[in-house]
């Protein structure tokens, strides 16, 4: 019987089957942020151990500070993140602290460490622990009640999703990113359109990507509302994997490949649903409204309000139907977030942004500290302020605005992150979803821009 | 937790599409310990200055009916913490995302999935209207109109007897103890390495230079 790369990873993880189907599936690796509180509050309260400290690694990135790291100002994030070093050291847990140069956000600093690996199921109390999927992993995010049954466990109760297979076959166009394909397919599918599946992503363009690439695709597939996001481990996988901190050492490395490269779906598996897209067909693609399938090719125009929901959010956007979208101001910009601060992506901005000033204020926050002193030894930090953008250090910083680095009411943001809801970088903040490159033509510009021609003769 | 069989209240509509968690509880109010009540933050950005919102201008009501994919983005339980501290025990929606129907279910809320839920929030368009929910059968009945939901048996069974998930696994502790040596065993390099001693020097996070 042919199986699909999920069949593999579930039933290498099933500990029993219920009654009605859900699985006690093991978790390899656990990893907690701050907003883990209320999971070990719950552990306390029942007087419960953490079952695997050594599976269980604690990151602070939610609430990172990105300034003035030696003193935390603020008493509630100071609180924050004295609850999560107490925890972690309480449980015996490895903490990758404020202060600790390989802190990072915890969707960049998993693969980045090696804590995440092909074949491993990793979850996570955060939405966006899909990205762990682009390495082979079975990675999903959970919630707390779940973040305490699997500290306490190191088990968790889940149904087992159907398979979906995203197909995108074909060339990606210059300037045409990983983030582009995630806005294309959850434009075409909605929010809502790969809720209960597990995403495999496949094809020509999914084995060209570099694995950053790839971890961005699967980061988003949450957005197009599935929870899990997978692309079968291979040469690029097993050359990024090896010789990282917590990998498989030499010894151990070839065994554990040939594990990894028998992860692949057969042949004549089958999957639930399958959506062919091809690379030709996609843009450099931005978002104008409220949701992250509100989105559309650069060169395109603000949608018509035909229904309330498109109304609602462009009067939320200050936006105006049959506008184009290039040319619409911006009052900043946003390099950041776990979806768009590997290394390559500060390339791809640094790229566009070398020798030229932006027009506008903004930040950028690597996604982990590590990929900050790389950007510096290669002198990516110096393009960064040269063209008058702030060069900060590694959180969750202004994608979720939980650490004080907020967008101002009404103020419009072109920004590298993974959701435009309403509120999401702040009360009141408008936010454009676009790639590393798009942002950069965005600073450079002061308006939403097509950052293909900027591009011309730079690459 | 305690459980819940059957809950009588009064229903009202929030015709809104994917609403997400972010609209639910803005992130701002995360770091508030539980034991402070999370109610207050419930829509908090969407109510503030919108006298009309549903849940002000009809207080009390305990079923909340919306538009589909309910409670999608961000994993936040307390999203449902603001639900439950609310005073809210039923969402109805033709569909929920899945991370927000695990952890409504894992507070004692049901996330009702009805196909007719059109119909509901057309009902409700004057007003909320009274509603019966009966978990055992999967019914509920809003201004007179039965419905069936869609719902897991463990989740039902769950809500039903206020189960807690620890507990239940605690009775598989030799079963996945077996399941740990028998990964340790097979699958080595699933453990994590011990990092070499020292200094941690930067690691260089891979991709080809310019």
């Amino acid at each position: 019987m042919s199986r699909t790369m999920l069949d593999k990873l579930w039933s290498a993880h099933e500990v029993r089957r219920g009654a009605d189907g859900a699985s006690l599936l093991w978790v390899d690796r656990h990893l907690v942020h701050e907003g883990s509180h209320h999971a070990f509050a719950a552990l306390d309260g029942r007087g419960a151990e953490v079952a695997e400290p050594g599976l269980t690694f604690g990151v602070v990135d939610h609430y990172a500070p990105t300034r003035g790291r030696d003193t935390v100002a603020d008493p509630a994030i100071r609180d924050m993140i004295a609850r999560l070093e107490g925890n972690a050291a309480r449980h015996g847990i490895t903490l990758f602290g404020l202060r600790d140069p390989r802190q990072g956000i915890v969707h960049v600093l998993g693969p980045e460490q090696g804590l995440t690996l092909p074949g491993l199921l990793v979850t996570c109390g955060d939405s966006h622990t899909s990205t762990h999927g682009a390495l082979g992993a079975l990675a999903f995010g959970i919630g707390a009640t779940q973040v305490a049954h699997v500290l306490a466990t190191q088990t968790i109760w889940q149904a087992k999703p159907r398979a979906m297979r995203i197909r995108i076959d074909g060339r990606l166009g210059p300037a045409v990113t990983a983030k582009d394909v995630a806005l294309h397919w959850i434009a075409k599918l909605g929010t809502g359109g790969a809720a209960g599946h597990a995403v495999e992503y496949a094809g020509t363009a999914v084995r060209a990507l570099s694995m950053e690439g790839r971890m961005t695709l699967c980061n988003l597939s949450i957005e197009g509302g599935a929870r899990f996001g997978m692309v079968t481990p291979d040469q690029v996988t097993f050359d990024y994997v090896k010789g990282r901190p917590f990998a498989p050492g030499v010894a151990a490395f070839d065994a554990a490949q040939a594990d990894w490269a028998a992860l692949a779906s057969d042949a004549g598996a089958v999957f639930d649903r399958d959506v062919q897209i091809d690379a030709a067909d996609i843009a450099p693609t931005v978002t104008w409204g409220t949701s992250p399938d509100q989105a559309a090719p650069i060169t395109a125009t603000v949608p018509s309000a035909t229904d309330p929901g498109v109304r609602d959010a462009l009067d939320y956007m200050g936006l105006q139907p049959g506008v184009p979208l290039d040319g619409i101001p911006v009052d900043q910009v946003f390099l950041g977030s776990c979806t768009n601060a590997r290394i390559e992506d500060l390339r791809a901005a640094a790229t566009l942004l070398r020798g030229r000033r932006a027009k506008v204020p903004g930040i950028v926050s690597p996604g982990s500290m590590p990929v900050r002193a790389q950007a510096e030894a290669e002198g990516l930090d110096r393009v960064f302020t040269e063209a008058g953008l702030e060069w900060v250090g590694s959180g969750c910083s202004m994608c979720v605005g939980m650490n004080g680095d907020i967008v101002a009411p009404g103020k419009r943001c072109a920004s590298s992150t993974n959701r435009n809801f309403r509120g999401r970088q702040g009360r009141g903040a408008r936010t454009h979803l676009m790639s590393p490159v798009m942002v950069a033509a965005a600073a450079v510009t002061g308006t939403l821009t097509d950052a293909r021609p900027l591009l011309e003769g730079r690459e | 937790m305690s459980g819940w069989t059957t809950h009588d209240g009064q229903a009202v509509a929030l015709p809104l599409g994917d609403v997400d968690t972010d609209q639910i509880i803005p992130a701002r109010f995360m770091s508030t310990p539980r034991a402070a009540g999370y109610g207050g933050f419930l829509f908090h950005d969407l109510r503030d200055g919108d006298a009309d919102f549903p849940l002000d201008r009809h207080a009390g009501c305990s079923v909340l009916v919306a538009g589909p994919n309910f409670g999608c983005g961000s994993s936040r339980e307390a999203a449902v913490y603001a639900l439950v501290d609310a005073g809210i025990r039923v969402v109805v929606a033709e569909s929920f995302a899945d991370i927000f129907a695990g952890n409504a279910v894992n507070n004692g809320v049901l996330p009702a999935r009805v196909a007719q839920t059109g119909e509901i929030l057309e009902a409700l368009r004057d007003g909320p209207l009274p509603a019966l929910i009966d978990l055992t059968m999967a019914r509920l009945t809003i201004g007179g109109t039965g419905y069936s939901f869609d719902l897991p048996q463990t989740w039902r069974d769950k809500l039903i007897n206020g189960w807690d998930d620890i507990d239940l696994t605690r009775a598989h502790t030799a079963e996945i103890e077996t399941f740990r040596n028998t990964r340790r065993a097979r699958a080595p390099w699933a453990w994590p390495s011990t990092p070499e001693p020292g200094p941690n020097p930067a690691i260089h996070p891979q991709g080809e230079r310019p």
